[in-house]
């Protein structure tokens, strides 16, 4: 923790000479507690002295803010897992989070008022000097109370809106990841980090705007609001990047205390350009504002969170955030007042001729947002006032009209305005809440609306001076507009009764207007009493993000006769009469688009970029790719060969080392596993099951090689490998096209299929000779010094155990192993999975014609039968006999591994094929109705159990995975050793039983399936492909 | 040993590259079967050959020289294993394919000839 009071340098520069601001003075500064409104002391005073009576060990105690951010994120999780009618409970959740946020912030109210920054910090990437970073300040302070205490208000209304048929565990996880993650921008005291939280409020947002995912509105919405935010976001990471470089931090803090230090620097405009980049995106503003009308395709209540109050504020909390570092430039001006001034006029000319009642809502913050960012544009300390009220003011009032539109488009069934009439009588006192907030939205006084704009209009004045006009004319404009555009929401509720609805209308539940009628009681409040109401809040959040500069201004409703109050008149009847002349003069009930504007639309030009993008990805796809296999392959092994000549170097001088010697025995293996091996080539075309043999022969005289030169371990595993490996492309060949008869072949080839191949058998002795020479090479050479010294040397007394590869396995590269046993279990569910829609061709649908001889004693019988009372008899006997004596091998080689040739992998590939060997015999039936497995299960279990072993080391304060030997004394069986890494080789030994089971017998259960008559197959088809006993 | 390691090295790794430009999926798959022995010796062999030697270091004192390396043998295991499951998803997409497109050709479909 540290004071948060910047060192007085008082030395930024001030945007423009002349304008007549009144600074604080330097001693003024000092005391930031010296206000000229008694009652705005007095209800300071009031509010600390409340906040004073929470036990001092709550105030902030550790991990505090730090909680603020992630029990959002742990309650998103458990609301995931909810059943999917639990709308009761998951609004509970997600409002006992919203409370408990509350009660941390208030508590956090005295020592935030004093001016401190409260910090919280932890390790991230600390090499790279990047820290976990949560920082509080009276902004901060500011933005969380109005995340939370809007987020409350929303997780009532959506208890509500939400119809009993949505599924709310999904909408009330995004919705609490949300709030966790605008929570973590707010807090975050660290650039980068900011930028993470900032891409997931993008990503929650892109999850609820698609919410009803059924719709085409929706997912379009979400993907252009996606894409165009989450590039902004990009931007913005490459602007802090930057920054981060001139500043030579990331660190908040240090980087608002380097503003001329960034003014001055050469990549100043490249950082402001990019960050401006992520804030208008996100905040709407022009050009690219056209996301926000689509995002209305989200539920009303996540427009009402997301899209009024909280994620659109999140642009321009930003540039309230770097104002002090990088404001006080024409650049600065030009590019955010210049886009604000756009934004502001057009979001709010386009929204009276909006009739859907969302789109019009989305407009007119479009056009809000713009006149904060004129604000922050203009950059003065009293603008930046002006513009944080307002931040809050258009929070209250269009979070209430958001949920208005919702209670209107619930009760009636439509939101268009050209239907919609006369709603006063139905609905009388959602009438009164809409049109008060509707007024707020124009700038009616007494309303908190009319304050910040009648500040908005007095800065406009401040930046002409005398002479230049446009911005208050631009400014009165918008009032105008505003005004037409509120007019034209609230005319709803007047008229005659629409004739029909698609429901009849009513009040909605008590507390489903709640949340509209304490907003709009707020709207009210503040804007009648300002100083006692707001102005504790305001001014904590203006003293923190102004520091020294912090303006004396004046929260009142009433300055007298002055320029602003004119303007506002002249906007308030000029809006009337506007409004009056579109109704009637230009039909505008029944207007369907803007005049002028609807040519600028942003929406077909994001469509027209995105579709060119895909075009050209399409083209470079035509150009360059080809859909034919051998070419790529004939050019991948072409480089293969000739890249190494060109990048190697002079080979190194040859020192011949003492050979092994050379053993006429293994030449003689070699003999005819190279045989094999160019037999089996020779053979794949025609006679699949003789190549498969041959390729397996290759694979035994593999396994045979590892045996032989010293590697028992890899001789085992091969050896399991290969077995269960042509069990499975034997299941795999029944499935494949009938053999080309002799009569069907053609004997004479054609001449480019002759170059072909020849071409092709050149790279293949080629590459064969290449890598010989490679290997040879080597194998000649003395090794160089290795690092397997060090796992020889630690095993026995590091990792507990004598067989070096099980331990080097288990122990030291545990990581890899959990990685690869995780890419197994993958693998595994792809095959599951692509099994399930697995439609064999016509022609390998029946039982092939082998099964089907009639001299085979078992095409009469169903293998069940056959194993049962049929021929197999004796030998299913034997089987079965067999199963729990491979289960105990299974078990040795498992319990041994450590110490002798053995292990996890070849334990748990012994045990499936001890299963596999019963499958093959009984069949599928048999086996099922006799045996439960449920390979899924072994999968999710050896996952489990073997990252609970590496997490187990952290209750121990060690590293991930750290393994430790326990020593036991059993009675009989004498001294056990328990390595942890044990458990972990169990967890591995689950997840190959499991992988090896469920591929072979997802596919094994195919043949099952084609047998079924085709009435049968139709029940069954929507059932998974490996049904039966195995699930 | 060495120059016997070296040619079976070679004739598998010729065989599997002569396999994968074949133009049929079953064809496709042999080679890789082939490819991957011949990887997996290959990499193997980085620690040079050794008989009667297996990393199992029964006591503390020991002479590293007297044993062969352990870590390529480490990373072949798991290739082994990887390569087995590898091997299983490309034959259920081979059959898979095979039964959407009603070819076996690489290609999805019969070439016209």
């Amino acid at each position: 923790m540290r004071d948060g009071a910047a060192p007085g340098t008082g030395s930024h520069r001030r945007p423009r000479d002349g304008t007549p601001i009144t600074h604080a003075t330097e001693a003024n500064a000092r005391k930031k507690k010296e206000f000229s409104s008694i009652d705005h002391v007095l209800a300071r005073d009031l509010l600390w002295y409340l906040l004073r009576s929470v036990p001092p060990a709550f105030r902030h105690g550790p991990m505090l803010l730090a909680s603020l951010v992630f029990v959002p994120f742990i309650a998103s999780l458990i609301a995931a897992l909810m059943p999917q009618d639990a709308r009761n409970r998951e609004s509970w959740l997600a409002a006992g989070v919203a409370v408990y946020g509350l009660v941390v912030v208030a508590s956090l109210y005295p020592a935030i008022s004093e001016g401190t920054v409260l910090r919280e910090e932890f390790a991230w990437l600390p090499a790279q000097g990047l820290h976990f970073l949560l920082r509080m300040d009276g902004l901060a302070w500011v933005f969380i109370l109005l995340v939370l205490a809007i987020g409350l208000l929303v997780v009532l209304y959506a208890r509500y809106y939400m119809s009993p048929d949505d599924p709310v565990p999904r909408f009330f996880s995004f919705l609490l990841a949300f709030m966790g993650s605008m929570l973590g921008v707010v807090l975050s005291g660290n650039l980068v980090q900011l930028v993470v939280f900032w891409e997931l409020t993008s990503l929650t947002s892109f999850l609820l705007i698609g919410y009803w995912h059924h719709r085409a509105d929706a997912r379009r919405g979400a993907r252009m609001a996606f894409t165009v935010t989450a590039t902004g976001g990009l931007c913005l990471l490459a602007g802090v990047l930057v920054l981060g470089h001139i500043v030579g931090s990331y660190d908040l803090d240090i980087v608002l205390a380097a503003g001329d230090l960034i003014r001055a620097d050469d990549l100043y405009l490249t950082a402001l350009v990019l960050i401006a980049l992520g804030a208008l995106t996100k905040s709407a503003q022009f050009p690219f504002h056209f996301w926000l009308p689509h995002a209305m395709a989200a539920p009303t209540p996540v427009s009402s969170y997301l899209h009024s109050a909280t994620m659109v504020k999140a642009g321009v909390f930003l540039l309230v955030r770097l104002w002090p570092a990088l404001s006080g430039t024409p650049e600065w001006t030009w590019i955010i007042a210049g886009a604000g001034v756009c934004t502001l006029l057009i979001g709010a000319f386009i929204a009276i001729f909006q009739h859907d009642l969302k789109g019009l809502l989305a407009y007119s913050t479009i056009s809000h947002l713009g006149l904060i960012t004129v604000l922050i544009g203009i950059g003065t300390p009293l603008a930046m006032v002006a513009a944080i009220f307002h931040i809050l003011n258009h929070a209250t009032f269009k979070a209430s009209l958001f949920m208005a539109a919702g209670i209107i488009d619930h009760e009636t069934g439509t939101r268009d305005m050209r239907i919609l009439g006369g709603l006063r009588q139905k609905l009388p006192i959602t009438a009164t809440l809409a049109i008060v907030a509707s007024a707020a939205m124009a700038g009616v006084p007494l309303l908190n609306g009319f304050l910040s704009k009648e500040m908005f209009f007095a800065e406009t004045l401040h930046v002409g001076g005398d002479r230049n006009w446009w911005m208050s004319t631009a400014a009165i404009a918008m009032g105008m507009f505003s005004v037409a555009y509120s007019l034209r929401f609230i005319s709803i509720f007047f008229g005659k009764p629409a004739g029909e609805l698609p429901r009849d209308p009513h009040e909605p539940p008590r507390w489903m207007r709640f949340p509209v009628e304490l907003l709009v009681l707020t709207c009210l409040v503040v804007g009648m009493v300002p100083a006692i109401s707001i102005g504790p809040v305001l001014d904590l959040a203006v003293s923190a993000s102004l520091r020294e500069q912090t303006p004396h201004y004046d929260l009142a409703t009433w300055h007298g006769w002055n320029l602003p109050l004119l303007m506002s008149v002249i906007a308030l009847l000029g809006g009337i009469a506007l409004y009056a002349v579109l109704r009637w003069r230009f039909n505008l009930r029944e207007r369907t688009r803007a005049p002028l504007l609807s040519h600028f639309n942003g929406a077909q030009a994001y469509e027209t970029a995105m579709q060119s993008l895909t075009r050209a990805a399409e083209w470079l796809l035509r150009r360059l790719g080809t859909a034919k296999l051998q070419p790529q392959l004939f050019l991948m092994m072409l480089a293969l060969l000739t890249l190494p000549l060109l990048l190697a170097g002079a080979p190194p001088e040859w020192t011949i080392l003492p050979l092994e010697g050379f053993d006429p025995l293994f030449a003689g293996v070699w003999l005819i596993g190279g045989a094999c091996a160019i037999a089996g080539a020779w053979m794949a075309k025609y006679h699949r099951l003789t190549a498969l043999v041959l390729v397996g022969g290759t694979g035994i005289v593999t396994a045979a090689t590892f045996l032989w030169l010293s590697a028992p371990d890899l001789a085992l595993t091969q050896l399991m490998v290969e077995t269960v490996t042509t069990v499975l492309i034997l299941l795999g060949l029944r499935w494949l096209p009938p053999r080309i008869e002799a009569s069907e072949l053609q004997l004479t080839v054609s001449r480019t299929v002759w170059i072909r191949r020849t071409l092709h058998m050149i790279v293949a002795v080629a590459g064969g000779l290449a890598l010989a020479a490679l290997t040879y090479a080597v194998l000649v050479h003395p090794a160089s010094d290795t690092i397997a010294d060090f796992f020889l040397y630690n095993a026995l007394s590091g990792g507990g155990g004598s067989n070096v590869v099980n331990v080097l396995l288990v122990d030291f590269r545990s990581f890899d192993t959990l990685g690869e046993v995780t890419v197994l279990a993958i693998v595994a569910l792809t095959v599951y999975a692509l099994l399930r829609r697995f439609r064999p061709a016509p022609d390998s649908a029946e039982m092939p014609p082998q099964q089907r001889h009639a001299f085979d004693p078992a095409s009469r019988q169903s293998p069940a039968e056959q194993a049962d009372s049929g021929y197999l008899l004796v030998a299913g006997i034997y089987l079965r006999l067999l199963l729990p004596f491979m289960g105990v091998i299974s078990v040795y080689f498992f319990m041994r591994g450590h110490n002798l040739p053995g292990g996890g992998f070849v334990a748990g590939l012994i045990f499936a094929v001890a299963i596999l060997v019963q499958y093959m015999l009984a069949g599928a039936t048999w086996v099922e109705t006799h045996i439960t497995l449920r390979p899924h299960r072994w999968l999710g279990f050896g996952l489990l159990l073997a990252c609970a072993t590496g997490l187990g080391a952290w209750a121990f304060g060690h590293p991930f995975l750290t393994t430790h030997t326990a020593h036991l004394d059993l009675p009989l069986l004498g001294e056990l050793h328990m390595p942890s890494a044990f458990l972990f080789d169990l967890g591995v030994f689950a997840v190959v039983v499991g992988t090896t089971m469920l591929m072979l017998v997802a596919l094994a259960h195919q043949s099952l399936r084609a047998h079924k008559k085709p009435g049968e197959q139709a029940a069954d088809a929507g059932l998974p492909a490996a049904n039966g006993g195995m699930l | 040993m060495e120059i016997v390691i070296a040619l079976a090295v070679g004739v598998m790794f010729g065989s599997g590259i002569w396999l994968i430009l074949r133009p049929r999926t079953f064809q496709l798959i042999t080679g890789l079967l082939l490819m991957s022995y011949a990887v997996n010796i290959f990499i193997f062999a980085m620690g040079r050959l050794s008989v009667d030697r297996p990393p199992i270091t029964l006591s503390p004192a020991i002479d590293p020289a007297q044993f062969a390396d352990p870590l390529p043998q480490g990373l072949v295991l798991t290739a082994i294993v990887i390569g087995f499951a590898t091997t299983a998803l490309y034959l259920v997409i081979m059959i898979g394919a095979r039964g959407l497109t009603g070819s076996d050709h690489v290609d999805g479909k019969e070439p016209r000839e």
